[in-house]
């Protein structure tokens, strides 16, 4: 692996990402909506007297629930496919770069344009609310900064298995729409209904969940805020009750594995398939 | 000129391709082809669409999996992907860069994947192919013929000794064409081995020493070109203009050498093999018949 030529494709990645219309919309979307929510929180904030950054960080969650892996995925799926469809990967692979070393600059280029959009947005958000003169615990603020980060990766990862096997890339952003709507569907209302019909068992129920890196998310972020799982029913008090200390480690070891196997099996479908 | 291309020897084997075989599907886009290419030598893949030409460059680069073995100077393409592909200079038929980027930046962007080192001078390779007043430019405003001349630059950037060239002339007009196969040219004299993929023939005979013929993914003629007419027993007709009173007579003198010719407006049309067509003209004067003018087709 030559790292030279990795990080020659980070950069340009990172460039292609800046000059991209939908990754600003998203960076924008989401940096506009994350300070209406930390607004309208902090303004309510002395009838319910919760602390600034706490609450926006309970009213966060389910924003980044949405938009993160929206962003995630479609960008993963633009990805490879985009560059096929326009000739410019068999160009690039023309060149002395290997497959894997394309691969992972594209990865960790992209990666990172997530994370400089969603530090900017958080970033002005926390602006915002210290300005507001509206503090409290930052730390759970800043942990829920790197829990979205690593979702906005993991959904990233994913996006991009979809783009290394799929030709066009107009299938490719449908598929991952597909896949954030299921996701979406399942993280809230398709699990409680698939619990009610199937009459799940709570230990069933919690491993649906934990197969749904949004749900891991949401777990995590919670969990954190929270220090219990009470406000997640009976599957997070049975989650709490049944791995206590080490549920944390383990939510945040599902999200990073989240993170790793989809782009090591897009890197194997990658090399498979080819660059066509 | 660099030290690999200073070293090469004219009889040394650049590119040796064995049995390669490459199927999409239950289609096969080449079918058991072998040939090999001398260190210096301008080989020309020769074939109407469809014929396989641009998978056997995308082979030489081991851009997807084949069958067979390639070798290019001495090396495998399949276990030395990236050291072969750092010996070639590639230039695609369809130009795939990106657009947002100027010409600069593309230079620099693909310079830093070859290794071109730190502080080198793009002016020569810009004044070699003549974009230099085109730098600043974006490549999404550059014309189909400056691309192609970009593509022609960021091939030569690393003064690779092989280039791989797939329909370089295609989307380019009669003059760009004119203007790139005299680029080509030099670069050939100055000892680059060239494959290049085509199916114009007249660029096959200005640039190749040898033509490569396929036809449904196989190799049927492995040819130089001033013989290809020949093995593939191709004629060539012959329009012959002269006064009216010497038609008949002319027609006569042809059919008795043997030749199919008949009347064709104010003068004759004679069929003839390749490299015959002298004898046409010779045997009319030996018959004392003036030709005013001649066309070939």
């Amino acid at each position: 692996m030559d790292f030279e030529n990795v990080l020659t494709l980070i950069q340009k990645e990172l460039r292609d990402a800046f000059r991209n219309r939908w990754f600003l919309l998203y960076a924008a979307a989401f940096t506009g909506l994350s300070l209406a929510l930390a607004w309208f929180s902090v303004s309510g904030a002395g009838s319910f007297g919760v602390a600034g950054f706490g609450r926006t960080t309970a009213g966060l969650i389910n924003l980044i629930l949405l938009i993160v892996p929206l962003m995630g995925l479609t960008l993963g799926a633009m990805s490879l496919a985009g560059e096929r469809e326009k000739g410019t990967l068999i160009y690039l692979l023309a060149q002395p770069v290997s497959s894997g070393e394309l691969l992972l600059g594209k990865f960790i280029g992209l990666a990172l344009a997530l994370t400089a959009a969603l530090v900017i947005g958080f970033g002005l958000t926390g602006v915002l609310i210290v300005f507001l003169g509206n503090g409290g615990d930052f730390r759970i603020y800043l942990t829920l900064l790197v829990l979205s980060v690593i979702l906005a990766i993991a959904t990233l990862s994913m996006g991009f298995l979809i783009s290394a096997a799929v030709k066009k890339a107009a299938t490719a952003v449908g598929l991952a729409l597909f896949l954030w709507l299921i996701l979406v569907y399942f993280g809230d209302l398709g699990l409680m209904g698939t619990a009610l019909v199937m009459q799940l068992d709570v230990e069933q129920l919690l491993a649906f969940a934990l197969i749904n890196p949004l749900q891991v998310f949401k777990i995590a972020a919670v969990l954190d805020l929270r220090d219990n799982l009470e406000v997640l029913g009976p599957a997070g008090i049975f989650a709490y009750r049944t791995y206590g200390g080490t549920l944390w480690p383990l939510l945040v070891g599902l999200l990073f594995a989240w993170v790793v196997v989809p782009f090591l099996i897009a890197t194997q479908v990658f090399k498979k398939r080819g660059v066509l | 000129m660099n030290e690999m291309t200073m070293i090469s020897d004219p009889t040394d084997q650049a590119i040796e391709v064995k049995s390669l075989t490459k199927q999409f599907g239950r289609f096969t886009a080449v079918d058991d082809l072998s040939f090999t290419v001398k260190t210096g030598e301008a080989v020309a893949l020769w074939g109407a669409n469809g014929a396989g030409k641009t998978t056997v460059v995308r082979c030489l680069l081991n851009l997807f999996p084949f069958e067979g073995e390639i070798t290019i100077n001495g090396l495998d393409t399949r276990q030395k992907s990236k050291e072969v592909r750092r010996q070639i200079g590639f230039v695609p038929q369809e130009l795939s860069f990106h657009d947002d980027m100027t010409v600069a930046e593309t230079l620099i962007f693909y310079a830093r994947l070859k290794k071109v080192p730190d502080g080198f001078d793009f002016e020569p390779i810009l004044n070699q192919v003549r974009l230099n007043h085109h730098v600043s430019k974006r490549v999404g405003e550059l014309s189909g013929g400056l691309k192609q001349r970009l593509a022609l630059a960021i091939a030569l950037l690393s003064d690779p000794p092989i280039l791989i060239l797939d329909e370089p002339t295609a989307s380019l007009d009669i003059r760009a064409r004119e203007e790139f196969l005299v680029l080509l040219r030099t670069l050939k004299a100055n000892g680059k081995t060239m494959i290049f993929s085509s199916h114009h023939l007249e660029e096959i005979t200005a640039l190749a020493d040898r033509v490569l013929l396929l036809e449904g993914g196989r190799l049927v003629v492995d040819a130089p070109p001033d013989q290809l007419e020949r093995r593939l027993g191709w004629e060539t007709t012959l329009h012959l203009y002269m006064p009216d009173p010497v038609i008949e007579p002319a027609m006569e003198t042809l059919s008795g050498l043997g030749m199919p010719v008949s009347r064709n407006g104010r003068g004759v049309r004679v069929n003839v093999a390749p490299g015959s067509k002298a004898k046409v003209l010779r045997a009319l004067q030996q018959a004392g018949i003036e030709v005013e003018d001649f066309s070939v087709e």
